[in-house]
């Protein structure tokens, strides 16, 4: 009794999904069009991911997931940081969900890893975040809004040098990044004429820095130049002024990272005055960005968003726009032609993907740190305007 | 010159803290417990809710960092840990590296993977000059507590009847028991006392090195160098170890910062290959 009863609900089932599935999935390939996001979700980067995929979530919810009559989902993937899983869920997202669209990747190497795959499959790939000049040659269906470290250090460089900053020390992270930072900073700082009297690095792993402040201190230089990846950053910033450096009138000068906004809130005035050059401050004055902070922080429990988030709100946006111009045609070169020379207002100010290089050209604006009701911001107080990478050809 | 000579000592002091409570229960117990860290982590996110989101003085916050580690410590004891003290130190190894993944899981669910950093009350900032050497404040009293910790868990095993209880249960179990030595409560007591220690160095640490869920595994090795190199049977051993860490490296980064960042491994490499049972220890153990 009870088998025959089994046997004939599996029956039903069985009728039931070969009648029904076919065309359930004829209809999402119509209408659907999937864009698989990778990031670190968890692991020592998933603070990024998780901006990323924050401000994805806050995009779809303000502007609806339907464009050119089509729905758009994103897939969320987490990547733990390390390259061969992003390559591996690259993979597992072209062949088996047949996405139009990659997009996220916290780190340098993440981005790396999916070139050859990208490639191959002509999908394109959006680089919401990380931030070294070669991604973007490594393969043309690349397409980068968030920023690259020479685009944001040598509006640092020219600032010093235009206002009295003669002798610089440089201490900076001992990894990728630490070092491109260096070099663009050294180059623009002496080809207009400044010196940088000694040029540290310190290791990646590294809880003091009593040695190499002390170092740079004994310079007696006009100005410290710091870069090291964002956690480091407070406890750096802390040790600078523990020491006295910025009492003894040596200024305290870098990329935006080293003061990235979600990080400042736990700070305190011990960050006061340094100045960075960057393109995202959540003080950035604007109603576009004025709307995406106050309804990123209604969704995130007062959360603030950073430059990251910023990345993830754009990416969208891109990935929008290329979708409306292609009519919805989701063909990886039409897909890029249509990214190339993109222009939109985000959150960050005006921006576009140059149509050369795909990169992200941008305003890079001059800030100080100081205190706005009780909280710690960047505040915007001069700019370059549309700054491009300067070593892409 | 003396400021580099007091940013050595300095240094050396934080790797002391940060590896105290280990010196208790890996060095004292002869229990691998890489999870050393998690407990530090608890005393340090502790210090991290208390001060930024209560508001509460820091002073209340150490001796508060110390009595829930110890607290969580001796849960963990009574419930996980006793089990494994008669196993392979690879099973404890393999036992202590799983608990380090629950502790960081839990943190991150909790408290998100944002850096957390401790702000200091400002009388514990700054400098002052003390012949002629610059000195930070903190570290001042982070060295001073390190002292009194050092001398005072010394003597503790050294002098009292406790600590020679505790020496001989972990000498020989079976003895010590049969004299009439209550094993079980000494372990229980001194693995809470090391967790507890392990709290107070992450309390006393956060401030300098922030706390974030990746807090065990990334200072992991700090920990296990100073053991290394000092040896586990004393706590003056570890202590010294620190101190010649500290300033070897200190020093090394400021004059050769070349290699800098290498001087502190190959310190730990040269002590394993010549002296693997550590620097500063007497005699054999077992």
């Amino acid at each position: 009794m009870l088998r025959r009863d089994l046997l004939k609900g599996a029956a039903t089932a069985a009728i039931a999904i070969a009648a029904g599935l076919p065309a359930t999935v004829a209809l999402a390939q119509q209408q659907t069009v999937k864009v698989g996001f990778i990031g670190a979700l968890t692991g020592p980067q998933a603070a990024s991911g998780r901006q990323m995929a924050n401000a994805i979530r806050l995009y779809q919810q303000l502007n609806g997931d339907t464009v050119a009559g089509k729905k758009i989902e994103v897939i969320f993937r987490d990547d733990t940081g390390v390259a061969d899983q992003t390559r591996r869920i690259a993979q597992e997202l072209i062949v088996n969900e047949k996405v139009a669209f990659l997009a996220g990747f916290s780190l340098t190497p993440l981005a790396l890893a999916v070139a050859p795959v990208i490639t191959q499959a002509k999908t394109p790939a959006i680089i919401m975040t990380a931030g070294t000049s070669v991604i973007t040659e490594r393969s043309p269906y690349f397409a980068r809004v968030s920023f690259t470290l020479p685009q944001q250090t040598m509006p640092m460089a020219e600032w010093a040098a235009k206002n009295g900053i003669k002798t610089v020390v440089t201490l900076v992270s001992d990894y990728g990044p630490g070092l491109d930072s260096e070099k663009a900073f050294f180059e623009k700082f002496t080809e207009l004429g400044g010196k940088v009297v000694a040029q540290l690095k310190a290791p990646l792993a590294n809880p003091d820095f009593a040695p190499f402040l002390q170092r740079a201190a004994d310079a007696k230089p006009d100005a410290i130049f710091l870069f090291v990846p964002g956690p480091t950053a407070g406890p750096l910033m802390r040790q600078v002024v523990d020491r006295g450096l910025t009492k003894g009138g040596i200024k305290i000068i870098g990329p935006g990272d080293i003061t990235e906004d979600e990080q400042l809130v736990s700070m305190d005035d011990s960050v006061v005055g340094t100045i960075t050059s960057h393109f995202y401050s959540v003080l950035h004055d604007s109603p576009l960005n004025k709307k995406f902070v106050a309804e990123y922080k209604k969704a995130n429990n007062g959360a603030r968003p950073n430059f990251i988030g910023v990345g993830g709100w754009d990416g969208m946006h891109a990935i929008y726009e290329a979708l409306k111009k292609t009519n919805g045609d989701t063909n990886g070169d039409k897909l890029m032609a249509a990214l190339k020379g993109l222009e939109w207002e985000s959150p960050r100010g005006k921006m576009s993907i140059d149509a050369n290089t795909r990169d992200v050209v941008q305003d890079v604006y001059i800030r100080r740190v100081e205190r706005k009701d009780g909280e710690l911001y960047n505040v915007e107080f001069d700019v370059v305007r549309q700054v491009k990478d300067p070593y892409h050809k | 010159m003396l400021t580099i000579l007091f940013d050595g000592v300095a240094y050396g002091m934080l790797l002391f803290i940060l590896a105290v409570g280990l010196c208790v229960t890996l060095g004292l117990m002869n229990f691998v417990n890489l999870a050393h860290g998690a407990f530090a982590m608890a005393g340090g996110y502790l210090t991290v809710i208390m001060m930024n989101r209560m508001g509460i003085s820091f002073w209340w916050c150490l001796p508060a960092a110390f009595i829930f580690s110890a607290l969580l410590g001796a849960f963990l004891e009574r419930t996980l840990y006793r089990r494994l003290y008669d196993k392979s130190h690879l099973d404890q190894v393999l036992f202590s590296i799983g608990l380090i993944f629950m502790s960081m899981a839990a943190v991150d669910y909790f408290m998100g993977a944002t850096q957390q950093i401790v702000n200091l009350p400002p009388y514990l900032t700054g400098r002052i000059e003390i012949f002629g050497a610059q000195v930070g404040v903190y570290r001042l009293f982070v060295i001073a507590v390190c002292g009194v910790l050092a001398i005072g868990l010394q003597f503790i095993i050294a002098r009292t009847r406790f600590g020679s209880q505790l020496r001989a249960s972990v000498d020989d179990g079976r003895v010590a028991r049969g004299l009439g030595i209550d094993v079980t409560r000494i372990f229980s007591l001194t693995f809470a006392v090391g967790s507890g220690l392990a709290g107070l160095g992450g309390a006393l640490g956060a401030s300098i090195l922030s706390m974030d869920p990746f807090f065990p595994l990334k200072y992991m090795i700090y920990f296990l160098i100073v053991i290394a190199v000092g040896g586990a049977t004393t706590i003056t051993g570890p202590f010294f170890a620190s101190l010649l860490l500290g300033i070897a490296d200190v020093g090394g980064k400021y004059f050769v910062p070349v290699i800098g960042g290498f001087i502190i491994y190959t310190i730990m490499v040269a002590v394993l290959i010549f002296r693997p049972e550590g620097l500063f220890t007497r005699g054999k153990r077992r």
